[in-house]
Formats: C-alpha cells, sequence, structure tokens
C-alpha cells in the first residue's frame, strides 16, 4: 500500500501514553503504562477481564484522569477540547430506551459539538447507506439489541473522529453484522482514521490489528507490531506433507530438528510437525530430508495470537523485548 | 455552557412530551379542585328536605322551631314507639332525656343519614330553644344574657408598628405554605433526579454521555432541566387550578354561603357573629390588609433564594444516590438520612408558626438542611433580623456548594460502578479518588 511506503522510515504516534498510573485507593488499576499507537492504523488493546484496559480507555477519552504520567495527542498534551476529536464505542454501552433513534442521535452527536444541520445530514447519509431509513421514529425500546448496537456504532462515527476507540465492538452483532462492523473499520483505516480496537477475539486481532499492546495485571506486557510479535514467539516449527516412511523422515532429522509429531494421513501423504535445533535452518533440515522422503510442502507454523496471549498472560511476565512498531 | 444547555432542554422536553406529564398537569387541578368542589357539593346537596320529629317529655321547648327549606320540625310530648317512627313520613327522630335544662342530651335516629348542613341546622334550632328554655327557667332577661355573651375582641398589634393591626400569626401561615410548597417540590422533583441518575446507569449510556461532557455537567444539566420541568407543571396547575376554581366556585357557591342562606339554616345572628369574631382577619378586609403587611416582593425574593438553594442542596445528594446504587431497591439506606431532615425541618415550620420564639426554630432556620422551610416562615413573619436571614443564606450557599462538589464527585464515580453493592464507606473513599 502506498501509505506504507510513505511512512516507512516515520515512526510517528498519533497517541502517545507516558508513565500512566491510575490508582483507587489502594488498588493499582494502572502501573506506569508507556504506550504508541500509531496513525492511520489499527491498534489492539488486549488483556484479560480486570488488566485495566477499560480504566486506560477511560483516561484516553478523558472520562477519568491518571494519577501519574500523561496523554499525548498527536505530539502534545492532550486537552478538554480534544474530546471532540475522538469516537468512543463503550464496552457497557446503551441508549435512552424512551427517546427515538433519530433525535437521539443527533442529541449525542451535538453533545461532540456538531451543528444540528450537520449532524441531521450526516446521520441520514448513514441511515441510507446502512438501509436503515425506517427506524429515524422508531423509539430505541422497540429495536432488537443488534439493531441499537448498529445505531451506537454510527453515533460513535458521526463527528468524524480521527481518534476512535472500540471496546469489544463484536459482542452483540450476529456474524453479518459482524462482518459489516469489520468492514466499517478497515475502510475508516483506509481513510487515515486510528482506530483502538479492544476486544477479547483473537481471530480479530490477527485479521485487523497492525499493532497491539497487552495489558495485564496493570502493567504492559507486550506491545508492538502483530507479525513480529507472532514471529518472535515461533518456536522454529514447521509442517512437513510427505509422502513416505515415518520413520526414515525421524532417522533423517536427527541431527538437524526433533520430530515433534507424525500423522499417517489416510490418503497418500502424511503430516508431521517438526521443531529445527536452535542454529538450524529450513534449508538445511529439507537437504536431509529429500533423500528419504517426498516433500510435498514445507510452512511455518507461527503461534496464534489466542496462544500467545493465553502464554504471557500465564506467565505474567513482561516480554523481554518490545517489537518495533511498525508504519 | 453549550453542552449543559442541551442535556437541561433534553431532560425537559422528553419529561414534559410524556404522556403522564400531560396527564398530571389536567388531572392535578382536576382532582384538587374537583375533590374540594365535590366535598363542599356533596356537604350542601339533600336529596329532599328532612321532617324532624323532635320527641320532648319533659316540654322544655315552648318556642315555635324555626323551619328552614331542608327542615321542618315537629314537636310531641310522647314518646314513638320505633315501628310506629318507621312507618310515619317523618325522615329523622329526636329523641331528648329527661333532665335536659342540667344534661343536655339527645339522641337523633335516622332513616337516611342527614347531611352535615342538616345536622348543623337542626343541633342550631334545638340549642336555641334550649337555651330560651333554660333562660326562661333561671329567671334571666334575654337581652342581659346576650350581652353577657358578647365576646372579648382582640387585636393585636406590634410596638413597632402602631396604628396597623398585627396579622403575624396570619402571615406566618403564608410562610408556612411556602415552606410547603418547598417541601412538596424538593421532594418529588428530587426524586426524579435520582431516578434519572439511575435510569442513566442501568441503560448504561452514561459512559457515552461523559466521553462528551463532564460528569459535573451531566448531573446539573438534569437538577436543573428536571427543576424547569416543575416550574411548568406547578405554574399550569396554577393556571388550570384557578380556572375551575373560580368557574366551579361562581356557579356552586353563588348562594350558599350568603348571610342570608346561613340564616335559613338556622344561624343565630349571635352564632354568625361568632363566626364572624372567629374569622374576623380572614374577611375580605383583612385578606387584602394580610397582603399589604407582608412585604410581597421581598417575601417572594426570599422565597425564590431558599427555594432554588434547598432544591439545588437536596438534589445534589439525591443524583449522588443516584449514580451510587444499581437498582430503586438499593436506595432506601441511603434516602433515610436525606428524608429525616426535611421531615424535622417541616415539622419544625409547624412550630414555628405558633412559638416563633422558639430555640430549635432558631437553630433550624440556620441550619442550611432545614433553614430553607423554617426561615420562610420566619421571614413572611417579618421577625428574622436582616442579619439573620444573611447568615442564614450565606450558609445555605456555602453548603449547596459543598454539596454538589461533593455529589459530583460521588457521582463521577458511582455512574460508573456497576454491579456493585455500595456502602457508606465505599461512596467516602470515591471522595478522594483523583479525576
Amino acid at each position: 500500500m502506498e501509505r506504507t511506503a510513505t511512512f516507512v522510515h516515520q515512526v510517528r504516534s498519533m497517541l502517545q501514553l507516558e508513565g500512566i498510573v491510575k490508582r483507587f485507593g489502594a488498588f493499582t488499576a494502572l502501573d506506569g503504562i508507556t504506550m504508541d499507537v500509531p496513525p492511520g492504523q489499527v491498534f489492539g488493546l488486549l488483556g484479560p477481564n480486570g488488566a485495566g484496559k477499560t480504566t486506560l480507555i477511560r483516561i484516553i477519552t478523558r472520562i477519568t484522569g491518571p494519577d501519574e504520567g500523561r496523554v499525548l495527542l498527536n505530539g502534545r498534551v492532550m486537552g478538554p477540547e480534544d474530546v471532540s476529536t475522538m469516537g468512543y464505542l463503550p464496552e457497557e454501552r446503551g441508549l435512552y430506551k424512551k427517546m427515538k433513534v433519530g433525535e437521539q442521535a443527533l442529541y449525542l452527536a451535538r453533545l461532540k459539538g456538531l451543528s444540528k444541520a450537520d449532524a441531521t445530514k450526516r446521520l441520514k447519509d448513514w441511515f441510507e447507506r446502512w438501509e436503515i431509513d425506517g427506524w429515524w421514529n422508531k423509539k430505541v425500546e422497540e429495536l432488537s439489541k443488534g439493531m441499537a448496537q448498529k445505531v451506537q456504532f454510527i453515533i460513535t462515527l458521526l463527528h468524524e473522529p480521527k481518534l476512535i476507540i472500540l471496546d469489544e465492538p463484536f459482542s452483540g452483532f450476529d456474524p453479518i453484522n459482524a462482518e459489516l462492523i469489520r468492514s466499517e473499520i478497515l475502510r475508516l483505516r483506509n481513510e487515515g482514521v486510528t482506530v483502538m480496537l479492544s476486544t477479547h477475539s483473537m481471530a480479530s486481532v490477527e485479521e485487523l490489528c497492525d499493532n497491539i499492546g497487552l495489558i495485564d495485571k496493570a502493567h504492559l506486557m507486550l506491545h508492538g507490531n502483530v507479525r513480529e510479535i507472532r514471529r518472535r514467539y515461533a518456536t522454529n516449527t514447521y509442517r512437513i506433507d510427505y509422502k513416505g516412511n515415518r520413520v526414515a523422515l525421524a532417522n533423517a532429522l536427527s541431527f538437524t530438528g526433533e520430530l515433534i509429531d507424525a500423522e499417517e494421513q489416510a490418503g497418500e501423504y502424511s503430516v508431521a510437525r517438526v521443531r529445527i535445533a536452535k542454529n538450524g535452518t529450513v534449508n538445511e533440515v529439507l537437504r536431509q530430508l529429500l533423500p528419504s522422503v517426498e516433500v510435498h510442502g514445507v510452512q511455518e507454523e507461527i503461534p496464534r495470537m489466542h496462544d500467545i496471549f493465553i502464554r504471557v498472560v500465564n506467565e505474567n511476565q513482561p516480554a523481554a523485548v518490545t517489537a518495533e512498531l511498525t508504519e | 455552557m453549550n453542552k449543559i444547555r442541551l442535556i437541561i432542554w433534553r431532560e425537559f422536553i422528553t419529561r414534559v412530551r410524556k404522556p403522564s406529564f400531560l396527564i398530571m398537569t389536567i388531572l392535578g387541578p382536576l382532582l384538587i379542585s374537583g375533590g374540594l368542589l365535590l366535598t363542599s357539593y356533596l356537604g350542601m346537596q339533600e336529596s329532599e328536605g328532612h321532617r324532624v320529629l323532635v320527641i320532648d317529655p319533659s316540654q322544655v321547648i315552648a318556642s315555635k322551631l324555626k323551619d328552614t327549606d331542608k327542615v321542618t320540625f315537629f314537636v310531641d310530648h310522647a314518646l314513638w314507639e320505633d315501628s310506629v317512627f318507621k312507618a310515619s313520613p317523618y325522615t329523622v327522630m329526636v329523641q331528648f332525656n329527661d333532665d335536659l335544662l342540667n344534661e343536655p342530651v339527645a339522641n337523633i335516629y335516622y332513616k337516611e343519614l342527614p347531611s352535615l348542613g342538616v345536622q348543623g341546622t337542626i343541633t342550631n334550632e334545638l340549642e336555641r330553644s334550649i337555651e330560651l328554655a333554660k333562660l326562661r327557667d333561671g329567671g334571666i332577661d334575654e337581652e342581659a344574657y346576650r350581652r353577657v355573651r358578647k365576646q372579648l375582641k382582640v387585636k393585636l398589634f406590634d410596638i413597632e408598628k402602631m396604628g396597623e393591626e398585627s396579622l403575624e400569626q396570619e402571615r406566618a401561615m403564608v410562610g408556612f405554605f411556602f415552606g410547603y410548597f418547598m417541601f412538596i417540590f424538593i421532594f418529588i422533583y428530587g426524586v426524579q433526579v435520582m431516578r434519572g441518575v439511575m435510569e442513566e446507569k442501568q441503560n448504561r449510556v452514561v459512559e457515552v454521555l461523559i466521553s462528551s461532557v463532564k460528569p459535573f455537567q451531566l448531573m446539573m444539566g438534569k437538577i436543573v432541566g428536571i427543576a424547569l420541568v416543575g416550574f411548568t407543571q406547578f405554574l399550569l396547575w396554577i393556571v388550570i387550578t384557578v380556572a375551575i376554581a373560580m368557574v366551579g366556585m361562581a356557579t356552586l357557591t353563588a348562594d350558599k354561603l350568603d348571610p342570608a342562606t346561613l340564616a335559613s339554616q338556622g344561624m343565630t345572628a349571635e352564632m354568625s357573629e361568632q363566626l364572624a369574631a372567629n374569622d374576623a382577619p380572614m374577611d375580605k378586609n383583612a385578606v387584602s390588609d394580610l397582603i399589604e403587611q407582608i412585604n410581597v416582593p421581598y417575601v417572594l425574593a426570599v422565597f425564590l433564594f431558599y427555594f432554588i438553594g434547598g432544591y439545588l442542596l437536596y438534589g445534589s445528594l439525591l443524583a449522588a444516590i443516584g449514580s451510587a446504587v444499581d437498582s430503586e431497591a438499593d436506595t432506601q439506606q441511603f434516602m433515610f438520612p436525606v428524608t429525616v431532615p426535611m421531615i424535622v425541618a417541616i415539622v419544625v415550620a409547624q412550630t414555628a408558626v405558633f412559638n416563633s420564639g422558639s430555640a430549635v426554630v432558631m437553630w433550624c432556620s440556620f441550619i442550611p438542611f432545614t433553614s430553607p422551610i423554617v426561615m420562610m416562615v420566619r421571614v413572611a413573619m417579618g421577625n428574622a433580623p436582616l442579619w439573620q436571614l444573611l447568615l442564614s443564606m450565606a450558609l445555605l450557599v456555602g453548603t449547596f456548594i459543598f454539596t454538589t462538589w461533593l455529589a459530583g464527585r460521588i457521582y463521577r464515580t458511582g455512574i460508573l460502578m456497576y454491579g456493585k453493592k455500595v456502602s457508606w464507606k465505599e461512596m467516602g473513599k470515591w471522595l478522594f479518588y483523583k479525576g
């Protein structure tokens, strides 16, 4: 993508958190979080329940203030006026049940500083695009949960914020609507909007996020580019599809790698998972295998974010290295 | 500022548009004035005239009992059997005891319960004739007796304000009325504030809101918006009630309460005089005197001040309670300490009407939780020196600034606290969280 090419050497941050500390009485919710969110990307904020994600988001959205540290937006300390450049979809979200959809959306948009005329026009555009024109005069209590969520998503974006923070945006949506939200997130990213996404769905993280920050027990455990992080957690394990004798395969591996498991397939090809020794390479392994078995395919097994998440949280040790943020 | 206006507008318009608001606006005055009119109407109405049979075995009644258009009397000296009475055209039978002059007791037997008005007519007429019998029995000149019975008319004058009769008691009543109005308003609309906050929390709309506006703005917007709803409602009530009452009273009572009618109901001149003496300050002249004596703009200004101050004080505390709880059921333990001072205030205000000099009244007119209602009575009476008034006002302002600040701190933490049973201790901790 052109955008990537332009900024490749210039790591800039849309949002910078510097040493954020937040305490509630004796309880420390956030303990020195320092984190960068590059512009025009989808940033995943991960962490188990109760890790401090929501508190961190509330500090970014200025709902609450940090005890220590500061938040920088485009390189300068954030002020109250920046609230109107942010769109926030909280995890605990809802609407006034007795208010009509259109009226309520206008009200919330105007609280963000939009004029009535602008808000009306943009809202009509959205309703047309999503083909929900008929909802304007419905009361929220007449909508299904999914419908109300859609309205809320629109409200979050109506004032065209430059930084969008979505806390569990997919919860409550059926697969079709979840896909709609997903494509909206990608569309926004392509338009240069920065999206901060907090979710427990690691599949969505792999699919959508460029960079992540993983928080556990008030600390930042992992921070950086998703691909790099996954690579860093790679165990040098390869999946080899082959035809031939399993014992021959195991013997051929003896010096350069270790056979983790092998599976005889019903058909002609078998599958083996091989961990390559520390200083070995996949080429060496292949050289040794080729005389013994017929190799049909080789693929490195990169760990899923799901596994990395569990590993990091269970070990609860901050990662030794922080991966580079990439643009 | 613009945002707070938007919030106020939403709080106002969504409530005023509710069908329940319209229903209450129309129904409230209808119920109040309708109830009043109905009771007075029913009290005056009698399906048909009563024929009263008076059994007077000791022959006390010498003069003719005066009939009215509702009541006709017939006197007999012999006892009637119940069955005879039942079969007779008489609707009411009055039976005197034997020693009527020393022990005036009468039993009234009825076929159909006579209205209070008719009962009054019967009693008055019988009392009058018994009185005459007693005078005759004791050999007392009726003229002399009337002179003796003449009541002492007492007029109160404040030595500082010679020349005008003091209506301090009546002024106190006016003050109490204002105070009572405040009490009702603060209670009804304060609870609405609490409910509104709870609703936003239960709807989960609150976090979206406070990503746009400060929690304090949201809280104040709600408090002010709901107050405006209350003002609107009361204004409409006053207009509608006055209109209904004027029309209703004009048609209903035009001919019911004038002296001629009262006389015809068996009221003697002496009795109506007595009545007039008791009610003297409340006749037409007295009402205008009362208005003259009360410095109306001054009292209204003080009322407005205490009204707004008191509402802000309690409204913010109730908002804080609403923010701290998850459901209506959890409000009880927190509501109690807020309602108690209000009830104390109304009780002390009542005391103040009759005993304005008491120390309790004095203290309660300074304590901000009771001062709006209690001081209102003292101001209307005109016995609150300016320095006391100013001190009380200053204390109120100071306190409501403090309580709104306090409530704001509880509120901003409370509204984001879901599914947690909150204790006093917990709330206390919230005060020290950094915003």
